[in-house]
């Protein structure tokens, strides 16, 4: 033989399956029975904070404190509800698995897996069978009811497609129109005070929502669309174009609150380094270059609301936005 | 009289009849107005004058001789008693080192050292002027609902929903707003520090000013129903425990369910 056979080393053999050890209770009466006692104990713990959790939800009073280390001033109400639900639960659990580890047979069992494929006269068998009630149901030969079957199959499994519309519908165009017009006051939002521009000193900011017609009052779904933050900075400070100079007012700016990422607020307005943050996802916007974004997964600067003043020195919006508020989404045409 | 009447067509009789005529108005006004206590203006002066001295010594390296602000810290002129009183009545200046934030700390300065700083800092110019006690009477004037209302609006956004502060950019953070004197987050609302913007009396009306006052010192009262708050800070620290001692438990009776039994 050569070398390398000679360093070839012979396999280990199968040393099979440790020896089954028998657990204590297994032979021990005196074990079996403890054990037997603990789980007993477990499930009559379990009961007793059942009528525990019961009596702590009739007998204490719900504006009790109690002081415990650690967990500080504490409502005793709650925390005897939920002390005795978790014991209550984990009781029964606790029980159960212990049951099965000490006392019910742990000795392995093994059950054989048979073939998957079925015998050949079997299947020959049903083969036939299938044949034959075809042949008998003519579906060969009946082609209008072939046909008709398959147009009612195929339609129904479209019905669950159809469910899915109700997952819209989509935005369309309505985060293109807010309820801000041409000469919508400013009103602060709580509040609804109209705000004139000298109300604003510079560093100054406030939250506002446009004045309806006729006394209406903004809905959930109107805050969702229409609200605005309105800054004044020093006009020098605003790094604008002459357009959008023009949509400031003597250094009072206001943009649309909601970012353009997700559509938070975005409300964090730091007055010395003029920048916006978005509290969700920390998107920076440059209030000074007309909240351009620095920072952040924001792809777009917020829209800005070109405002003015009326005869009656009132802060009021130009017009509208020009571009659809809130985050981008399919449909966005503007 | 017959000699006096000879005169009357005189030149001068109408400028001296007109002078005459003021002189007893005059006369009858300085006497009929009270005159400005003079003891209040003196201490006023001499408070002014103290304080100018303390700004001298204590400020002006960084504000400037005259407050006017230089490269490294702002103009002083036109913020008004309020700033004074809350950046210096607050321990947040002087400044400790020159970091992004002034940080609050024990304030440096006596109540009366602080008042007199007050007073020569709004004598340069007219600014926000520290609200009076009497003024301040949330309990009385403010709106509990209202106050919640519009702290989530305002202020929620760097304060967090609980008034425990919260991060900003590069270093810089909100203040927790739990402890704080009513009297100093009235003046903060008032003045804008540092980051802050300022949240004018109609962009924020005084009555809800003290809406918000009242409302934080109630989350101030407000017992913890679970006991620890965790910091009242939402998820991240509720997560944290969640998944360290909840997960640590779970594992453990993972572990206990798998050992073979004796």
């Amino acid at each position: 033989m050569n070398d390398h056979s000679q360093g070839e080393i012979e396999p280990f053999s199968d040393p099979g399956l440790p020896a089954h050890v028998h657990r204590r209770a297994d032979h021990d009466p005196v074990a079996e029975k403890r054990a037997e006692r603990q789980v007993a104990t477990l499930f009559i713990i379990s009961a007793l904070s059942t009528v525990a959790f019961i009596a702590s939800f009739v007998g204490i009073k719900s504006d009790q404190y109690v002081f415990l280390p650690l967990l500080g001033t504490t409502n005793a109400q709650q925390l005897a509800l939920g002390i005795f639900f978790a014991l209550a639960l984990s009781a029964i659990g606790f029980g159960a698995v212990h049951w099965a580890k000490t006392l019910m047979p742990d000795t392995e069992q093994v059950d054989l897996r048979h073939t998957m494929r079925s015998a050949e006269v079997d299947r020959r068998e049903l083969a036939a069978t299938f044949g034959e009630g075809a042949s008998d149901s003519g579906i060969g030969r009946r082609s209008l009811i072939k046909r008709s079957l398959g147009a009612a199959l195929a339609l129904i499994t479209i019905s669950p497609l159809i469910l899915l519309r109700d997952l819209g519908p989509l935005p369309r165009k309505q985060l293109e129109h807010t309820n801000w017009q041409p000469g919508s006051r400013l009103i602060t939002d709580p509040g609804g005070i109209a705000l004139k521009a000298a109300d604003l000193q510079v560093g100054g900011v406030a939250h506002v929502l446009p004045e309806l017609p006729n006394g209406r009052h903004q809905t959930l779904d109107d805050l969702t669309r229409d609200a605005v933050l309105v800054i004044r900075l020093r006009p020098e400070d605003l790094h604008l174009n002459a357009e959008r100079t023009n949509w400031t007012h003597d250094g009072i700016i206001a943009f649309s609150k909601l970012c353009t990422h997700m559509g938070c607020a975005v409300g964090l307005y730091e007055q010395q380094t003029h920048h916006l943050l978005c509290p969700c996802h920390q998107s920076t916007f440059d209030v000074t270059t007309g909240a351009s974004v620095i920072f952040g997964p924001a792809a777009r600067p917020l829209p800005q609301l070109a405002i003015t003043v009326d005869s009656e020195g009132y802060l009021v919006a130009q017009h509208g936005f020009t571009e659809a508020v809130g985050p981008s989404f399919w449909e966005r045409s503007i | 009289m017959k000699r006096l009447s000879k005169y009357r067509r005189h030149p001068l009789a109408a400028a001296l009849v007109i002078g005459l005529g003021l002189l007893l108005v005059g006369s009858i006004y300085s006497f009929a107005t009270p005159a400005p206590p003079a003891e209040a203006t003196n201490a006023r002066n001499q408070a002014v004058q103290e304080g100018r001295q303390m700004f001298l010594k204590g400020c002006s390296s960084c504000h400037g001789l005259n407050a006017e602000g230089t490269k490294i810290a702002p103009s002083l002129i036109g913020v008004g008693a309020a700033s004074v009183d809350f950046q210096v009545g607050t321990g947040r200046m002087p400044m400790a080192d020159a970091s992004v934030q002034a940080i609050a700390k024990t304030p440096q300065y006596s109540p009366t050292e602080t008042m007199a700083l007050a007073e020569y800092i709004a004598s340069l110019a007219p600014g926000p002027a520290i609200p009076s006690q009497e003024s301040l009477n949330y309990a009385r004037d403010g709106n509990l609902a209202q106050g919640g209302a519009l702290f989530r609006t305002n202020c929620a956004m760097c304060h967090n929903f609980a008034g425990q502060g919260g991060a900003l950019s590069q270093g810089k953070y909100a203040a927790s707003l739990m402890g704080v004197a009513p009297q100093k987050i009235y003046e903060a609302m008032i003045t804008g520090p540092q980051s802050m913007p300022v949240f004018g009396d109609r962009s924020l009306t005084p009555l809800q000013k003290l809406s918000i006052i009242k409302w934080l010192k109630n989350v101030e009262n407000e017992k913890a129903q679970g006991g620890i708050a965790l910091g009242k800070v939402g998820p991240v620290t509720e997560g944290l425990l969640v998944w360290t001692l909840g997960l640590g438990l779970l594992i453990g009776a993972a572990v206990w369910l798998g050992a073979k039994s004796k």
